[in-house]
């Protein structure tokens, strides 16, 4: 038989119980509960002990920060030397020496941008506006020959800003083209859908390596003579074209993952196929895919260094230029240390701002 | 349980039709899911559909909005034929609301956002027109105060109201109802049901496919019963009930009244 039950009065509410406490407790249940995570323990310092002193040591004890190359090579630390000693080559490679400053103002104002374009609150038109007279006096800058300025060759543009470049607009302009691509992917009409998958298929087919040297070395045959198009155009294409690729199918998984029900709300309420696009659709597809979108640009971002086998001199090529000047030969950890910690910098700021943004952007479902 | 008939303000209805479908016939692939429908409803006219799971009720009413394609007959809503031209079918769905079984809100919009979308976009309405439109549209069905949240932190039933003042935003003509209140916890349907019934007072145009009986008894004109495909009976709430002719009718409502 069933007994009756009614509960007499609520259940006290109780504070979860403490099974270890103070430093001590954590020490224990976290490094040494088991005799196996004990002796891991033990061997992590001895490691950290053998490693971690000496690289300090090399680091910054022995370490040699405004010397010439010829002491560097009497000293044992590392010679930091090496970066001051020719940061104007690593960073502007062959641009006039006289003439470097331009290129340092439109990097300052291309990074002054888009720390500016951070905040969601200031996408406005007046933004746009900004972002078109800033990417003029940037051109204006680098190429000159107006106002004064002496026009500088674009085979002489090399360095950061070339990076910066090529994967500012790489990026900017390879995620429109990306979307327009998914999209074409999904759609109804037969020759948009067959096109894109094709060119999906076949960019993502090829390694950018052979994009590169299809439009430094075929490209140009197809021209008719007496044109010629800018080599840096030439690889700045060729990125765009393949990040776009890569962006498509991004988006393309983010646009399945909207349900059926959200096209037919939009459907319902007349929108149109472009609106409901838009409005709805992209808006939660682009939220789903920051995580892979993100990785797809940072990866991007690092495989502009590629150009250097077209012979154009980014950042990594005019540092591996200064390596060969025997005045600083076998200083390359120092060299590509510094060149990594410029390409880590822009990667985090990548991915930091995209964890913002989902932040920003989570709405509770 | 629900509303008195009498309580409902019984306009009498108009003569002119305002959705027409004649001799209509829908295949999924080879599979006939709508066979040979013929329905007129009148200006302010309100049907209830019910049928078992699978006979093609909310495929007919997804039809009048062309959320999907008939292959045969006519379907004539507000003297506007649906073909395939776009324009026409963006106008048609300007005009009749939709609410879904599982209310479709926009997930990254406020719910005043939700409201404002169709208005601002399709209607051209100024923005700030448009919210206020929104807002009595969401104290008509008592939800004013949720306006700046999103979807996701309201409940069922307060979702499935938002899609419904959603809907009123366009000014609809017909609203058309599909299954409404299935997706919801029992303790949440009557909620939604009073802002339909609310909706009824006011002498809109609806047909709803559901399987409140209770909602059909005091709110519709007439109620319909399908099956297979086809419509099986359709008759005045009162003799629908008290006095079903066909055997599948019959069956149907052993099952689901008991």
């Amino acid at each position: 038989m069933t007994e009756a039950y009614v509960q007499e009065k609520p259940a006290e509410v109780l504070k979860p119980p403490v099974t270890s406490v103070g430093i001590i407790g954590w020490v224990r249940s976290n490094l040494f509960s088991s005799w196996f995570n004990s002796f891991m323990t033990l061997l992590v310092i001895y490691l950290l002990w053998i490693i971690v002193p000496p690289l300090i040591r090399w680091a910054f004890i022995d370490s040699l920060w405004l010397s010439t190359g010829a002491e560097c090579q009497q000293s044992d630390g590392a010679c930091w030397s090496i970066i001051p000693a020719n940061i104007r080559f690593i960073i502007f490679g062959f641009y006039p020496y006289d003439q470097q400053w331009r290129p340092l103002v439109a990097m300052v104002l291309l990074i002054g941008l888009l720390f500016y374009s951070r905040d969601r609150n200031h996408w406005k038109k007046s933004l746009l506006y900004a972002w078109l007279i800033g990417l003029v006096v940037m051109g204006l800058l680098m190429k000159g020959g107006l106002f004064g300025l002496s026009a500088v060759e674009t085979t002489k543009w090399g360095g950061l800003p070339l990076t910066l470049t090529l994967s500012v607009f790489g990026l900017t302009a390879a995620y429109p083209l990306g979307i327009a691509f998914a999209l074409g992917r999904r759609s109804k009409m037969p020759a948009i859908k067959m096109i894109s998958i094709l060119y999906i298929e076949l960019i993502r087919g090829v390694p950018l390596i052979s994009l590169l040297f299809m439009s430094s070395v075929v490209f140009p045959l197809f021209l008719p003579e007496g044109v010629t198009i800018n080599k840096i155009i030439r690889a700045q294409v060729a990125i765009i074209l393949f990040t776009a690729a890569y962006i498509a199918e991004v988006v393309r998984g983010g646009l399945q993952a909207i349900p059926r029900g959200q096209y037919e709300a939009a459907d319902s309420i007349g929108l149109s196929y472009y609106l409901t696009m838009r409005l709805v659709i992209l808006p939660q597809a682009l939220k789903i895919v920051i995580p892979p979108s993100v990785q797809q640009l940072i990866s991007a971002f690092k495989d502009t260094s590629l150009v250097v086998i077209i012979a154009l001199f980014d950042v990594l090529r005019t540092t591996q230029t200064v390596l060969s000047d025997p005045k600083w030969m076998g200083f390359s950890p120092e060299a590509y240390i510094f060149v990594a910690l410029i390409y880590f910098l822009c990667c985090f700021f990548m991915s930091n701002y995209s964890r913002r943004l989902e932040r920003e952007l989570e709405t509770g479902l | 349980m629900v509303t008195q008939k009498s309580e409902i303000a019984e306009s009498a209805l108009a003569d002119d039709a305002i959705i027409e479908i004649i001799e209509m016939h829908k295949w999924y692939g080879d599979f006939h899911v709508l066979q040979d429908i013929n329905l007129t409803v009148k200006r302010k006219e309100r049907i209830v559909i019910c049928g078992p799971s699978g006979s093609g009720k909310s495929t007919l009413i997804r039809c009048i909005n062309r959320l999907e394609e008939h292959q045969r007959g006519k379907i004539i809503v507000d003297g506007i034929e649906l073909t395939n031209d776009l324009k026409n079918i963006e106008k048609i769905r300007a005009e009749v609301g939709m609410v879904f079984q599982h209310f479709n809100l926009f997930p990254h919009l406020t719910i005043v956002e939700n409201l404002t979308l169709g208005p601002i976009w399709v209607r051209k309405i100024p923005k700030k027109e448009a919210e206020e439109i929104a807002m009595q549209n969401l104290e008509k069905v008592h939800i004013a105060e949720q306006a700046q949240k999103f979807p996701g932190q309201l409940s069922g039933g307060q979702q499935q109201r938002v899609a419904i003042a959603r809907s009123l935003c366009m000014s609809p003509k017909i609203m058309l109802f599909d299954e409404p209140t299935s997706a919801l916890d029992p303790e949440m349907i009557k909620e939604v049901l009073d802002a339909m019934i609310e909706l009824a007072q006011e002498g809109m145009t609806m047909i709803v496919v559901s399987h409140e009986m209770g909602f059909a008894k005091s709110v519709a004109h007439r109620v319909l019963f399908m099956d297979y495909g086809q419509i099986v009976e359709g008759n005045t709430p009162e003799a629908f009930f008290e006095n079903p002719q066909h055997e599948r009718t019959k069956l149907f409502l052993s099952q689901i009244l008991h």
